[in-house]
């Protein structure tokens, strides 16, 4: 990977995506675009956020979490409650749903940590459940009945923060970090004999993960008009498990395009919610008994336009051994 | 005496899960997978007995026996169709396919009927009121404990008298070895999947004629919670499942007597975290090495 090809690529994609903030922006300034496609946007954008985190988790860190829902609950309390309760600025409000995700995220990460496999797959469903339940049970931020907040998430800072998250996700996943991560998920116990602190690299997933999910919590509480428990229960989670698994366990782009792909989708079913399910329901079968890596497996979209030559074995993580 | 009272009823509940929580375990015992979709037998099997009963006009025990076999048909069906193509696939792969066949059986069925509740009649079993000491037991929270205890000696009969039970045990000690033992690894996996689903029918018959209200995402909490007794109890071990199933539906019942019953559901979840972290094998597992 010569770093010229990979800047030049780089700085290519960054481009084109300021092209798309534009037009889209331009389309949105002169009522061009109805509001229906512009809700459509804005959750493309939150979604994106949410499976590229959760990408993090799951596909490279080989934690298989499903209580996503439970950290986008908490970063949207957090911040409805601070600029609905406490009349914070929007950006402090959006900063303190992420951090207070982020604390959330070390919190669970810590303990359940230590288990792997099915037994932190039902942990994070249960740590889902209980922010749920609490939720349900705090008068303060409304109970069962929900919290009303303002419409404050513009295509912008929508736009904003899906750049910031997939960019910090891909330059981690880059890194020295990320490279350690992907050994935790290849194999835990022979990084671990190589002198990594899973523990470490686990947690830090972990962190950034739920950081990121409770910025998209933010943005979508404050998308909405009322916010309410039953929003986040287990369902969201497996809606946010359906992008990461159908785009590939380990690929950025694929977590992406599945959100993207996926969102359109059920905005189109929006009135047969069941369909909608068992159209999930069936991908999620259907590509675990044919294709269980993914769309994309654990390529990069970038990698479909390269002819690569490999020498020796195959590349790393091409093989789906998540977990 | 109000806590006598809560009791009995945190033992009819315990005993409810601890039929689904059975499933989970023997599951799991045999081809290490958590059967997201076994709440989901326990939903059907719920649904079964309510058309038994009232559009087919059925008693009690006939309504639980019909429950119980089309659950075992069923989670065969589950079982060849869903899980047996990932046989050797990773774990992951096993648990997002479990996931997917519990939302497609739900939404199924919200497809199906509408995703309206049903209640249960009340005149399937007689409604006396017995005074023991002092504390009133209903005659049917009786007969649940009876059911669910009569099914739970006829399984730990299955397991250790039977040649399906000694095969189940094989498998579950090492599938491979008992291949080569001339155990047909295929059937009695599927073996398992039945036994495991007649109990969540019937359970689920249960359920229904003690809390009324059914409906096609009933299977969910119960579920959950159902496995929450079985790690409980230490997964794979057929008695720790009883002892999980009823120690968490007492659990539950104490948390509503001390006055938090909106806490109740997930007061199970912590319990599920709280024995991960300190004692993953559960109450009556043993500690195993992770062999490098």
């Amino acid at each position: 990977m010569t770093t010229l090809k990979n800047s030049k690529g780089f700085w290519l994609s960054i481009v084109l995506a300021l092209i798309f903030f534009g037009i889209m922006q331009y389309t949105i300034s002169n009522g061009i675009l109805n509001p229906f496609y512009i809700n459509t946007l804005m959750f493309i954008g939150i979604n994106i956020m949410l499976a590229t985190s959760l990408h993090l988790i799951i596909g490279i860190t080989g934690q298989f979490s499903i209580g996503h829902a439970g950290f986008l609950a908490v970063g949207a309390y957090a911040s409805a409650v601070m600029t609905m309760k406490l009349e914070l600025p929007f950006i402090i409000a959006v900063l303190a749903g992420g951090v207070i995700a982020a604390v959330a995220g070390m919190v669970i990460g810590i303990p359940s940590l230590r288990l792997k496999g099915d037994y932190l797959a039902i942990a994070t469903l249960g740590f889902g459940e209980i922010v749920r339940i609490v939720l349900l049970n705090i008068d303060y931020v409304g109970g069962a009945s929900g919290m009303q907040v303002s419409h404050l998430t513009t295509w912008p800072w929508v736009f904003a923060c899906v750049m910031i998250t997939v960019l910090v996700i891909r330059n981690f996943t880059n890194s020295t970090h990320g490279r350690a991560c992907i050994s935790v998920r290849e194999d835990e116990t022979a990084a671990d004999a190589m002198g990594i602190n899973t523990t470490y690299y686990k947690v830090a997933a972990f962190v950034i993960g739920a950081f990121f999910a409770g910025i998209a919590g933010s943005l979508y509480a404050h998308n909405f008009y009322i916010i309410q428990p039953s929003n986040f229960g287990f369902l969201k989670s497996f809606d946010i498990l359906i992008f990461v698994v159908l785009g590939g366990l380990g690929s950025l782009s694929g977590s992406v395009l599945a959100a993207i792909l996926l969102t359109i989708v059920t905005t189109f079913l929006q009135d047969y919610p069941e369909t909608r399910m068992i159209i999930y329901s069936l991908v999620l079968i259907l590509m675990m008994i044919f294709r269980p890596q993914g769309l994309m497996g654990t390529r990069e979209i970038t990698s479909l336009f390269q002819h690569k030559k490999t020498k020796g074995g195959p590349k790393d993580g091409s093989h789906n051994t998540v977990a | 005496m109000e806590l006598i009272q809560q009791l009995v009823n945190g033992i009819s509940l315990g005993s409810i899960y601890a039929l689904i929580a059975l499933g989970y375990t023997m599951v799991y015992g045999i081809v290490k997978l958590i059967n997201f979709a076994h709440g989901d037998v326990f939903m059907v099997g719920s649904f079964v007995g309510f058309y038994a009963i009232t559009v087919m006009d059925l008693s009690f025990i006939p309504a639980l026996l019909l429950s119980m076999v089309t659950c075992a048909i069923f989670g065969v069906l589950i079982e060849r169709i869903a899980y047996k193509p990932l046989r050797n696939a990773t774990r992951i792969a096993a648990l997002i396919t479990a996931i997917g066949v519990s939302l497609l059986i739900e939404n199924g069925l919200i497809y199906i009927r509408g995703a309206q509740p049903e209640a249960y009649p009340n005149n399937v079993l007689p409604m006396d009121k017995l005074d023991i000491f002092g504390v009133s037991i209903s005659s049917q929270s009786i007969l649940i404990l009876s059911v669910s205890i009569i099914l739970m000696i006829i399984l730990q009969f299955v397991v250790h008298k039977t040649k399906i039970g000694k095969a189940m045990r094989a498998v579950s000690f090492d599938s491979e070895a008992a291949k080569l033992m001339g155990i047909n690894v295929n059937n009695t996996i599927s073996a398992t999947f039945a036994i495991g689903s007649a109990l969540a029918g019937a359970a689920g018959v249960i359920f229904g004629i003690y809390y009324i209200k059914i409906e096609p995402l009933m299977g969910v909490l119960p579920g959950l919670k159902a496995f929450v007794a079985a790690v409980l109890g230490g997964i794979g071990i057929i008695p720790g499942a009883m002892v999980g199933g009823l120690l968490l539906g007492v659990i539950e019942a104490l948390v509503s007597a001390a006055g938090y019953s909106l806490w109740r559901d997930g007061v199970a979840f912590v319990v599920l975290i709280l024995i991960l972290i300190f004692l993953p094998q559960g109450l009556f597992g043993k500690n195993k090495r992770e062999k490098v």
